[in-house]
């Protein structure tokens, strides 16, 4: 009896094995290869800093930012959008992993040149990595002459350096995080008292709303600010929206720039006292 | 008991011969084509598995859509983040049988590849109509046909419906070979 009914079950495993789903047979054949994390931000920048993405490879863009006067100014000034700073560039991604760019702002007639690099990607599958990790580095010139004409300054003592790891995460496809330790070296500051060098902790998110609309957040934390201005944390919220070619940002900030430099150590408005600037973020791609 | 111990001698050959009579690729290539006012869009994926089981006809396909290669990096992302969902959705499939598959000699025949066709999550009866090639050591299947956009819940946005079309052709190649487990 014992027999008969080993037999039987014998006969069933047999029976069920061609019966396996082609489809299981597939799946079991799929190669076991890295899935590299995309789309962690939508844009280059989370708002005013810069996010974890590059541009791609052989990519021309054209990106075009404002930021209009503090919405507390009133009627008069049309709620700050009688006044407007721009930053106009051009950036480029000499590949997947490594983007240049040259920006010129109006607001103290700024020339900026940046590069950052993707050292890391997050990444699931058989070489799994949790976070994508990116290095960024940028120069900046102040061509404004606002000091005093018999203090005439060199060309090296109107550089400013920035320095930046952004380590960031897609913890779900509709939510992203950000933490950007940044160092800003100044060769020249406003008084002595003024530290020459900041450090500084950035913190940024995504939610994403719909699938082409996010709600993005950005704090700079900057430690030993300067004393000769009433330097306050940068604090940015808007929205992404995507249209095809294009990501247009929405932002409300407390910054009224758009390069590290500036807005992280020489923002002066209080976001809550309503010193708020109303801008935006428009990129093109050729 | 000498008859029983025949019986799962077969069921074992039979297992045996049906396990050898299966044909597998795991780089077929379909590659899908929009064609719409603005622009045209093609995207390309050299990585998919395709089997056939040559006793009964039937036929599996496994799409992993993150590999599908696009002239442009952004529209790549585009496709994978806001239309096909390649996170929630990573694969599309077919499973489904080949109508007349016995009657396949060497020459180039015309079939229909009858079966159910999942896309973003969607599953859709379809009927693709191809060519299949049968020799001694390979099943060479290619063909084309239209996908509706709208069949598989992708919609497209208003600001973006010049740029893509709402039928996109799809071509496919598979050179099955004989698979051993």
């Amino acid at each position: 009896m014992k027999k008969i009914i080993a037999t039987i079950f014998v006969l069933l495993i047999s029976v069920q094995l061609p019966a396996q789903d082609l489809l299981d047979i597939l799946d079991n054949e799929t190669p076991k290869t890295d899935n590299i994390v995309t789309a962690t931000f939508k844009g280059t920048r989370i708002l005013n800093g810069h996010s974890i993405e590059n541009r791609k490879d052989k990519e021309l863009e054209f990106i075009i930012s404002h930021r209009f006067g503090r919405v507390n100014l009133g009627f008069d000034e049309l709620f700050g959008l009688d006044q407007s700073n721009i930053r106009f560039a051009l950036e480029y991604g000499l590949n997947d992993d490594l983007t240049v760019g040259l920006g010129r702002s109006s607001f103290e007639k700024t020339y900026d040149g940046f590069l950052k690099y993707s050292v890391v990607k997050q990444k699931t599958g058989a070489n799994s990595f949790p976070f994508a990790i990116s290095l960024f580095g940028s120069v900046a010139v102040k061509t404004l002459k606002d000091y005093d004409p018999a203090d005439k300054r060199t060309f090296a003592e109107s550089l400013f350096y920035v320095g930046q790891v952004l380590i960031a995460k897609k913890v779900s496809p509709s939510f992203s995080f950000q933490v950007t330790p940044t160092y800003v070296h100044r060769n020249t500051v406003q008084i002595t008292a003024d530290p020459h060098d900041i450090f500084a902790v950035g913190l940024g998110t995504r939610i994403k709303l719909s699938k082409r609309v996010s709600f993005n957040s950005e704090y700079y934390l900057a430690f030993d600010e300067s004393k000769s201005i009433n330097a306050r944390n940068s604090l940015a919220f808007g929205v992404d929206i995507e249209t095809g070619g294009h990501v247009f940002q929405l932002i409300l900030s407390n910054a009224i720039t758009m390069i590290e430099k500036s807005f992280i150590t020489e923002t002066t408005g209080n976001f809550f006292g309503g010193d708020i600037h109303f801008g935006f973020n428009i990129s093109r791609t050729f | 008991m000498k008859t029983i111990y025949t019986i799962i001698i077969c069921f074992l050959l039979v297992n045996v011969t049906s396990a050898q009579e299966r044909y597998l690729t795991k780089n077929g290539s379909v590659t899908f084509f929009s064609s719409a006012i603005v622009e045209d869009i093609k995207a390309d994926n050299n990585q998919v598995l395709s089997i056939i089981d040559a006793t009964s006809g039937k036929m599996a396909i496994s799409i992993l859509m993150k590999s599908f290669m696009f002239e442009k990096a952004l529209m790549q992302e585009h496709f994978n983040e806001n239309y096909v969902e390649s996170d929630k959705f990573p694969k599309a499939t077919f499973k489904g049988v080949i109508v007349g598959f016995e009657n396949i000699k060497d020459a180039e025949t015309k079939v229909e590849v009858k079966g159910i066709i999942t896309i973003h999550g969607k599953s859709k009866e379809i009927v693709i109509p191809a060519n299949i090639k049968r020799t001694e050591g390979s099943i060479l299947v290619n063909g084309e046909f239209n996908l509706l956009v709208a069949d598989y819940d992708i919609e497209i946005p208003g600001v973006v419906a010049k740029n893509i079309a709402k039928k996109i052709k799809v071509t496919f190649e598979f050179n099955h070979k004989p698979y051993k487990k």
